[in-house]
């Protein structure tokens, strides 16, 4: 369960050495927007190293170089066979990027004796294009993990200013929810990109998991713990989901059931065991049943 | 009246009685913004006397002319708590042909009590005092606050000169040392600069591997069993060791826990916390910030208590030997738990135990908090370059990585881990340090031995050797 992915610039060893220790479920492992063009060598080393010899105890992602960069099939050379969780690919405009990635990883998997489908793919939605075709993109291949929405390069693309209250992303933001849902996939939120303002960042974060987000980025390691927190169920979310699943499982079968005056129907089972799962994969909760 | 004033700081020196081979003293409030140390060496330096005893309770970079007067032979030996790394460079290259001789502040003071280290003359920087020697660090333009490692000195030196740079009218109210213990008052232009006394390291970090280590070492007070009403705790001013104060304070506020005292060098941070509500009383040996400075001027609940009283071995009640937790900083620890702030990892010195030493000894819960790796090296090692502290003092060791608690406390440990803390063995962190940084080679070592460590029994604990000899 990924609820916070943190973006560490690839060319920072004093950074990389310490990226499992800051508590994101995710690490991005930046090759792109945060190293220079002379540095992308040295970068792509230094990642290729800390995957090969750290050991970290959270999900490793690595945001590689645009397919129009001329770059990223180098990276991939080095960064696949050290079997890192997925790709991010930046600037994803459509299902045919995510098909060129694909080929191109199945050949390096097959290549280094790695089994097909290990290294996943998170699509970075950060154009318009992207936005309009989020959920072909989602469907394009088993491999992609979830949808990752960029706010800055977006905006720039919209033409439009980057706000802290993000009224201009709120289409993009429901668009990628939905998109990613109907394909069965994540939802991962941009960044909030000032790292002083925390109450700023529980709000933001607040938001986009109203809005059916699964999880958030963060460019700062002071907003990890913020994001996993905001992202997890509260411990009201976890005791009214066993009461839905106690009141299920009490019932029996006897038609429509109802929990503190209000019905229960599928959906808030569903929500509620839902709840429990990730409840369950954060160790939130111990034995309880599930309802089943 | 007579007054004990005198004119200049040569007629003080020379009616004094000092002469060549004596022991001086100084203590160390102003910190790195002092200037009396200097003023005086000069002064020594011109009137010909040669041979001297350096006592002073810490060293710091400001103190650099000091190396003219050991090259000169007006200063022969070296006696101190602490040298910052300026200091600590020309120590281990050897440019004194005897070794200096590190105590910790508890032991200085229990030394200089009882005659075992006899003070003749000691210059005494206040930064307020009257013409017969009342003098606080309370007040006046250098106000440090607390004067407590001083006072040892004041009381047991066979003469004492007050140094100051504002004369208050007699009699000065609230004073730190008394007139009954000195000798004579000078007053010179500065004693110091205030900017200086802020030690550089009292902020908290922001650095979220200490964050993390921090909230660790809460938790791990929390998880212990000390953390209920009438808890009493020190810290350094290391910023780590800060972050977990606040981290603490967040938990003492929130379970409603008021502790009995926060000992030490006081910073704004443990200020804030008695504010708070999380202590009845501050005990001050030493200020390490401004805050920590208006504070005991203002607040009676901030006492200042001499470095006997703080922490000396032997005494009929130092402080120390009444804490619960304090929370410690190391440049290496090794599997014995033996912790070395002495020398940085190439041997050079570059600290001292100050009174990490005696908080160690007394507190019942000791935490040293420390990164796995600081740039590229591990910090646990097989054996530490210096043994400062020794590891029988030492309970638990946070990092990043987790926890690791001294076989000697299996009850801390059981604790630990019954509140779901990461306790993980300690060859096992050094290994996972070690898996990253590779195993460091030995550190070549000079032929001489640059400095004593001296245990809180007086005994020879640890050698610190000079660097390689060049070519």
């Amino acid at each position: 369960m990924i609820r916070s992915l943190l973006f560490l610039p690839g060319n920072a060893p004093n950074m990389l050495i310490h990226g499992g220790d800051l508590g994101a479920d995710a690490v991005i492992f930046d090759l792109e927007d945060a190293v220079s063009p002379e540095e992308k060598d040295a970068a792509r080393i230094l990642v290729r190293n800390t995957l090969a010899s750290l050991p970290l105890s959270c999900q490793t992602v690595v945001r590689i170089n645009g397919l129009d960069s001329g770059l990223w099939a180098g990276d991939l050379a080095e960064i696949v066979p050290r079997r890192p969780n997925a790709l991010m690919l930046p600037k994803t405009a459509g299902a045919a990027d995510i098909r060129q990635l694909e080929q191109a990883v199945a050949a390096l998997e097959a290549e280094h004796h790695i089994p097909a489908g290990t290294v996943g793919i998170i699509p970075l939605l950060e154009t318009a294009a992207g936005i309009e075709n989020a959920y072909a993109i989602a469907a394009a291949s088993p491999r992609v993990l979830g949808l990752f929405l960029g706010g800055e390069d977006l905006t720039a693309d919209l033409r439009c200013p980057r706000t802290k209250g993000g009224k201009e992303i709120d289409y993009a933001r429901q668009r990628v929810v939905c998109a990613a849902r109907a394909a069965g996939v994540e939802a991962f939120d941009t960044p909030f990109t000032d790292v002083q303002d925390s109450q700023g960042l529980l709000d933001d974060a607040k938001y986009a998991r109203a809005l059916g987000f699964s999880g958030k980025a963060a460019i700062s390691p002071r907003h990890v713990q913020g994001i996993n927190q905001v992202f997890s169920p509260t411990s009201g979310e976890i005791a009214y989901a066993q009461a839905v699943l106690d009141a299920i499982a009490g019932a029996q079968g006897k038609g429509a059931i109802s929990l503190h005056g209000k019905m229960i129907d599928a959906p808030i089972v569903n929500r509620a065991r839902q709840t429990l799962a990730a409840a369950k994969a954060l160790g939130l909760v111990g034995g309880k049943t599930d309802g089943n | 009246m007579e007054t004990k004033l005198v004119s200049t700081l040569s007629q003080a020196i020379s009616a004094a009685g000092l002469t060549d081979g004596m022991t001086i003293s100084f203590h160390h409030h102003l910190r790195n913004g002092d200037y009396v140390l200097n003023l005086v060496l000069a002064e020594i330096a011109r009137l010909g006397i040669r041979g001297l005893t350096l006592n002073a309770s810490s060293l710091f970079d400001i103190h650099l002319p000091l190396m003219q007067h050991i090259r000169s032979g007006v200063v022969g030996k070296l006696q101190t708590g602490y040298v910052s790394a300026g200091i600590g460079r020309h120590l281990s290259a050897g440019i004194l042909a005897e070794p200096v001789e590190f105590r910790s502040h508890g032991t200085r003071a229990a030394d200089i009590a009882a005659g075992r280290v006899p003070i003749d003359v000691a210059f005494i920087a206040a930064p307020a005092a009257d013409c017969r020697g009342n003098c606080t660090g309370k007040l006046g333009r250098a106000a440090c606050g607390s004067l407590g490692y001083a006072i040892p000195d004041a009381l047991h030196a066979k003469t004492v000169i007050v140094i100051t740079d504002t004369i208050l009218p007699y009699p000065l109210a609230d004073w730190s040392i008394s007139e009954a213990y000195v000798d004579y008052v000078v007053q010179v232009e500065e004693i110091g600069n205030p900017q200086g006394i802020l030690s550089g390291t009292t902020q908290i970090t922001r650095d979220p591997v200490g964050l993390i280590m921090a909230e660790l070492a809460a938790q791990a007070i929390a998880a212990s069993g000390l953390l209920k009403d009438g808890f009493s705790f020190q810290t350094g001013a290391g910023g780590a060791s800060l972050a977990a104060a606040a981290f603490l304070k967040e938990i003492m506020l929130r379970e409603h826990i008021q502790g009995s005292f926060a000992l030490g060098g006081i910073t704004g941070y443990l200020v804030d916390m008695l504010r708070a509500g999380c202590f009845r009383q501050l005990m001050d040996v030493q200020c390490f910030d401004l805050d920590a400075v208006s504070s005991i001027r203002d607040d009676p609940r901030h006492r200042e208590i001499s470095a006997i009283h703080y922490a000396a071995p032997g005494s009929r009640g130092a402080v120390t030997d009444s804490l619960d937790v304090v929370i410690l900083g190391a440049t290496e620890i090794d599997t014995e738990f033996n912790v070395n702030v002495h020398t940085d990892s190439a041997g050079c010195l570059m600290g001292g135990s100050g009174g990490h030493t005696d908080a160690a000894a007394g507190a019942a819960l000791t935490i040293i908090i420390a990164p796995l790796f600081r740039a590229r090296l591990p910090i646990i090692t097989q054996h530490v370059t210096c043994i400062s502290t020794p590891g029988t003092s030492v309970d638990l060791l946070v990092t990043q990585r987790g926890l690791a608690v001294n076989p000697a406390k299996p009850e801390l440990a059981r604790r630990l881990q019954a509140a779901g803390l990461p306790v993980v063995d300690i060859h096992r962190l050094k290994a996972q340090a070690e898996s990253i940084t590779g195993v460091p080679r030995p550190v070549p070592r000079g032929s001489r031995v640059a400095a004593n460590i001296l245990g809180r029994d007086g005994a020879i604990q640890d050698q610190v050797m000079t660097l390689p000899e060049e070519g």
